[in-house]
């Protein structure tokens, strides 16, 4: 019934929302930020743990659509062993790929690739974005604690 | 036999024809806004192609027209709302504009230090911002009638917050994110016997149930065009003409006055005192067209017909494993708000947009009422006279096949 949906709803993305990965509490995590898009009531806290400018450990906590719950739990996959910088120009790349027409480097996206379909669905990139956007606050601003998409 | 010939009503609304994603459109999302009969579309096409001009004042014919139409929509109005008088009908944008006239209107002129405010848990932002923005202003504070879980308004609280101070009650007629239809009759007499003023916001009532104002013997009524088949951008406030009379203008402008000089200005009498400014002038006599149009099928007849579908579809989603409804109240409208076990809300929206299917999902700018049930978001599903038992089923037949998707 649902077929047009398929290049937005892939099988990854089910996967991750029905068990998602690095759902837990990272107690004393160097950094702590919650993300929340008021627009649909998205919410999420993201943890880190960097240790000398590389990401040991990202996990998160928190409930919103499959979009973005996909989104965060493949994130939080993705940047463990990364450095600070790292994460950042992949948040780049992400940026692009669910954005714009801009050329992205498949190979650096990996798995993050399943997400490029909300580019043709404008009301749900906020829902694929809201996780980056944390991380990005998370990297950028010691101090925050908390970040709103709206 | 229902009174409603949903088969002639689909037949005036030209949108509804049209195939979105090649499933026709099944239109759900009518407590956001409802679509255009032909002759709201035409009343609005025929001013600007035959009769526009600027109205009032203008000597020639076309502006003679004009402000005919323009006029004669406002005592479609005042009928469509049992007023005494037309000078108690103003035009303006909307529901929430005629909440924010009374708020900086009546209230920043009545209210001060430690007087109180009562809404309720279940209302709009636009019946909650206005009167927070009122209390910075004024230091007033706001009271908030507690709800039950079924999502009715509990009246002994309500009753029991009353006292000296008590300035205001401002309550939804009907719930956009609920459906719940407030007592308000009951909710009115009481705010009386304590000679405090009942602002209604009947966003959502208006296109569902004959409002009668002096019936209600409610102080301001507030409604928009949109929802009632008639243009966006336009709205209605109803107030008491004593009321309206005491009150100080809300925006300066042309047509709102009678002289000016650089001394002083002379305010023009109710109702251009608060409308300044060239308004919306075929709008208006848009939304004059639609209230021909509801009126000429009768908001009865339209009420009934969409209780039945509202029961048709409560029971059908009943069906459903995982599915919790909310707002439950005895008395409701047309709008089915639920949550799915394991689904989003937002997935549930973008899902059934792939087969045709329109409805809302979020908050529905009623945040607190969220926060109330402890839900991020619901899916809402509102209902129209177009509407159909058969759209139903297959909203139902979709929830039932994505729910096979996600689990």
């Amino acid at each position: 019934m649902f077929e047009d949906l398929r290049d937005l709803y892939q099988e990854v993305i089910f996967d991750h929302n029905r068990n998602p990965r690095n759902f837990r509490v990272i107690e004393n995590a160097s950094r702590a930020v919650e993300g929340f898009n008021p627009l649909c009531g998205d919410r999420l806290t993201l943890y880190l743990n960097i240790v000398s400018g590389v990401i040991e450990d990202a996990s998160f906590q928190g409930s919103g659509c499959a979009i973005s719950t996909a989104s965060v739990s493949l994130m939080t996959e993705i940047i463990k062993g990364k450095t600070e910088s790292e994460a950042e120009a992949l948040f780049s790349q992400f940026h692009t790929m669910t954005t714009s027409e801009g050329e992205v480097d498949l190979e650096a996206v990996g798995k993050l690739a399943v997400l490029a379909g909300v580019k043709d669905y404008p009301a749900r990139v906020k829902c694929a974005t809201l996780a980056w956007h944390t991380l990005d606050t998370a990297l950028k601003n010691e101090g925050q604690t908390s970040i709103s998409t709206e | 036999m229902s009174a409603v010939d949903v088969a002639r009503i689909r037949n005036d609304f030209p949108i509804l024809t049209q195939k979105i994603r090649e499933k026709p459109l099944i239109y759900l999302d009518n407590a956001a806004s409802s679509q255009k009969p032909v002759s709201v579309i035409d009343a609005i096409s025929n001013n600007y192609r035959l009769d526009y001009a600027n109205i009032h004042r203008g000597v020639h014919t076309l502006s003679q027209r004009s402000t005919d139409g323009f006029e004669g929509a406002r005592e479609k109005v005042r009928a469509f709302l049992n007023a005494e008088s037309v000078k108690e009908i103003i035009f303006v944008r909307g529901a929430t504009e005629g909440i924010n006239l009374i708020a900086q209107s009546y209230g920043r002129s009545t209210l001060g230090q430690d007087d109180e405010i009562i809404i309720t848990t279940m209302e709009h932002h636009a019946n909650i911002v206005p009167w927070q923005m009122l209390c910075e202003q004024t230091g007033a504070r706001l009271r908030v009638v507690p709800m039950t879980e079924r999502g009715e308004l509990i009246l002994d609280d309500y009753e029991s917050l009353f006292n000296s101070r008590t300035r205001l009650v401002s309550v939804a007629h009907m719930s956009n994110a609920l459906g719940t239809i407030n007592p308000i009759a009951k909710m009115i007499k009481t705010a009386h016997s304590h000679n405090v003023p009942v602002v209604l916001d009947g966003a959502q009532a208006a296109p569902h149930m004959v409002t009668d104002v002096r019936a209600l013997d409610c102080d301001f009524y507030v409604f928009s065009g949109h929802k009632l088949y008639g243009p966006a951008g336009i709205g209605v406030l109803y107030g008491k003409q004593a009321l309206l009379e005491s009150m100080p203008p809300y925006q300066g402008g042309g047509d709102m006055i009678r002289k000016v000089s650089f001394q002083e200005t002379e305010y023009n009498d109710l109702p251009y005192k608060f409308e300044a400014g060239t308004p919306a002038i075929a709008d208006v006599i848009g939304l004059g067209a639609a209230i021909d149009y509801v009126t000429g099928i009768g908001l009865d007849n339209i009420a009934a017909y969409e209780d039945d579908l509202l029961r048709y579809a409560t029971e059908q989603v009943n069906h459903i494993s995982g599915l919790r409804i909310i707002g439950e109240a005895a008395q409701k409208g047309a709008i089915l708000s639920f949550v799915l076990e394991g689904v989003h809300p937002h997935d549930i929206g973008t899902l059934l947009d792939s087969v045709g299917i329109a409805i809302r999902a979020g908050h529905h700018c009623a945040m607190p009422v969220m926060d109330f049930y402890q839900v991020p978001a619901t899916a809402r599903a509102s209902f129209a006279m177009y509407n159909t038992e058969q759209e139903i089923d297959t909203l139902v037949s979709a929830l039932k096949e994505l729910i096979k998707v996600f689990r």
